[in-house]
């Protein structure tokens, strides 16, 4: 019942489409990530829903009524800016109730909200605080109450936690998680941290030059990426593609003369087609009759260590290992691996979709 | 040894310039209690002599030989000084407010037509300017000598700078708040924009009160005398000049500016330096 639903919405700048057509459902309740580099349009796919811009086309539905054209504060929604966007000569309380204020809610009603979100958040002491007096995390909490307060259908994030240090942002994530999943508030979350997608997103969006490219569970983006952008976009490092052919009837690729077997399950591909061989670093296997890969750059990363190696012919591979009691492997000094059938990603190499086995 | 004698030069160069600003100020103070007799003949004592004080009263409240009582053209300095500095304040604030925050049709061209005027004080379009108050029948009067002064674009100017400076994300905030423009202008930018506000004040109030061209020309009427008018007319061409008197009104006429800036000194250096986060 309550969500949100994008129906075909687009957005030009002048000649330029930045949202070329997205169509979305979500559920009540669910938090939905929308993770991306840069110039993807994610940022803009969220001001259309917040109404701070107007769409070039399509509908934007919140719990089943078009809000296309409602102003932003007539859609029932909050969100929580990157900057915080407090107003710096209010004090904490005065941040807060302000929203609820210009609805003409009662001061009783308006102090009873506020002091709910200020308890929820861990804000009761810093109520009369002006903002620059705030820490971050503090700032960033308030933002949030202030969303809170006006106990929206729909809660928008606009990458909230980069302006935080690195263990901030841990922190308030997992605040955010707890927060959302105890408020049960519809949520539209942006980022470009993979990290954050994975561990915050019911669902996640994965969007492309101002397309959506994938939709799906944390896991099932990780484990079956729709295409190579996703298969590099999230994992860290980026899983490895490499060059090859079909053979054997959609059951082997080789990657330069080297043949790796697909398993027991078979592809609908001729034997020479062009596809990328997907394998993520931490799945390739060390193994004494594989193909052999010298060595370019060893980091020791503590409890695991990174091998990047490079072939001849130009092409890399990443390998992620734990690290082994003998030290790593040395420079110029070769890795012969082998990559496990089941951990295999196959996509075709014009297109970059997945293919999956027939 | 070396490093505090560096340290001495540029105290030395402070103190002396410090010297070279209060002296002028020094010698009206010290003058204005002496005979006027003394001063024209170039003798001026630097010690003030206390009982020529009653020079304060006299010209306060009789005047002198060519201009009436001081405390009445200090009147009219204060209203045409407070009328510029608010008026301007009243008139610029929701310009500049309008041509950063709205977008309309030929916005930009609005915002150049009051750059422009910026070319054009009053100074420069003195005549027709007279004409216009002389075809409104306003020569003369208090709204004669303030409303050309306060048609200007510099205040504009700085509050566009001060109203660029509020992030958009803040700006979305309220909208998102439900705030209309009104609201937004009272709650948030008015607030937010305090100090700046008040820096300009003291500018504009300064400026309004050192005004000499135009009161001249608009206003003959000697009840409508500004204080800086009225020392200019006690310096008599033919009759002797009570240079005691001029230095007591040149006194007078410095309190005020001077105390405005002290007043609003905290606000004005916050306004000028810090762009209130």
């Amino acid at each position: 019942m309550a969500g949100l639903t994008l129906d075909g919405l687009r957005k030009s700048f002048g000649a330029n489409e930045i949202l070329k057509g997205v169509d979305l459902t979500l559920a009540d309740g669910e938090m939905l990530v929308i993770v991306g580099a840069s110039g993807c349009g994610k940022s803009t796919l969220l001001r259309l829903v917040a109404g701070l811009e107007t769409p070039t086309d399509g509908r934007i539905l919140i719990d089943g009524r078009d809000v296309t054209q409602l102003d932003p504060s007539a859609r029932d929604i909050a969100m929580v800016f990157q900057n915080y966007a407090l107003y710096p000569h209010m004090s904490v309380y005065e941040n807060m109730a302000y929203g609820l204020k210009i609805r003409g809610l009662r001061k009783a009603e308006i102090r009873a909200k506020v002091d709910a979100a200020s308890s929820l958040l861990g804000l009761e002491a810093l109520l009369d605080r002006k903002p620059r007096q705030l820490s971050g995390g503090q700032r960033q909490r308030v933002a949030m109450g202030r969303a809170i307060v006006r106990d929206p259908k729909l809660f928008l994030f606009d990458e909230p936690l980069s302006n935080l240090d690195a263990k901030l942002r841990v922190q308030m994530r997992g605040e955010i998680r707890r927060l959302q999943r105890r408020l049960k508030v519809t949520s539209l979350y942006v980022t470009h941290d993979q990290v954050e997608a994975m561990t915050l997103g019911d669902r996640l969006l994965v969007m492309h030059q101002g397309v959506p490219v994938q939709l799906a569970t944390p896991t099932e983006i990780f484990e079956r990426p729709a295409d190579t952008y996703v298969a590099g976009f999230i994992g860290s490092p980026a899983m490895n593609l490499l060059t090859g052919l079909m053979r054997r009837n959609g059951t082997a690729i080789t990657v330069e003369d080297t043949e790796f077997d697909l398993g027991p399950q078979r592809y609908a591909l001729p034997d020479g087609h062009p596809v990328f061989l997907g394998i993520r670093p931490e799945h390739v296997a060390l193994a004494a009759d594989g193909m052999a890969w010298p060595v370019e750059v060893v980091e020791l990363l503590g409890s695991e260590m990174l091998v990047h190696a490079t072939r001849p012919g130009g092409a890399t591979l990443t390998l992620r290992t734990p690290n082994p009691p003998s030290g790593g492997p040395g420079m110029g000094e070769a890795i012969r691996v082998a990559f496990p059938a089941d951990r295999i990603h196959v996509f075709d190499r014009a297109s970059g979709r997945r293919i999956e086995p027939a | 040894m070396r490093r505090s004698a560096l340290h001495l030069i540029p105290h030395a160069v402070l103190i002396l310039a410090i010297l070279l600003f209060a002296l002028p100020i020094w010698i009206a103070i010290a003058g204005s209690t002496q005979d006027s007799a003394a001063i024209a003949r170039g003798e001026v004592s630097l010690v003030p002599n206390l009982n020529g004080l009653s020079v304060y009263r006299d010209v306060l409240l009789d005047g002198s030989a060519g201009a009436g009582p001081v405390w009445r053209a200090l009147l009219v300095s204060a209203g045409m000084a407070l009328a510029i500095a608010f008026g301007k304040i009243a008139l610029s604030l929701p310009s500049a407010y309008a041509v950063t925050f709205f977008r309309f049709p030929f916005r930009m061209t609005a915002f150049w037509l009051i750059f422009l005027t910026l070319m054009l004080p009053v100074e420069v379009r003195l005549i027709p300017t007279f004409q216009v108050m002389s075809s409104l029948d306003l020569i003369n009067s208090f709204t004669g000598l303030t409303i050309p002064l306060i048609a200007s674009a510099t205040a504009t100017l700085l509050f566009r700078q001060t109203f660029l400076a509020i992030p958009d994300e803040l700006v979305e905030a309220a909208r998102m708040d439900g705030a209309g423009p009104l609201r937004f202008l009272r709650d948030i930018v008015i607030p937010v924009s305090g100090a700046n506000i008040a820096a300009l004040f003291v500018i504009l109030f300064v400026y309004g009160w050192n005004q000499y061209l135009w009161p001249l020309l608009v206003a003959t009427d000697p009840k409508l005398d500004t204080v800086v008018i009225g020392i200019v007319k006690m310096i008599g061409v033919d009759t002797a000049t009570e240079w005691n008197k001029v230095m007591a009104t040149a006194v007078l006429a410095l309190i005020p500016p001077v105390a405005v800036v002290l007043l609003m000194q905290r606000w004005f250096v916050k306004g000028l330096t810090e762009g209130d986060k």
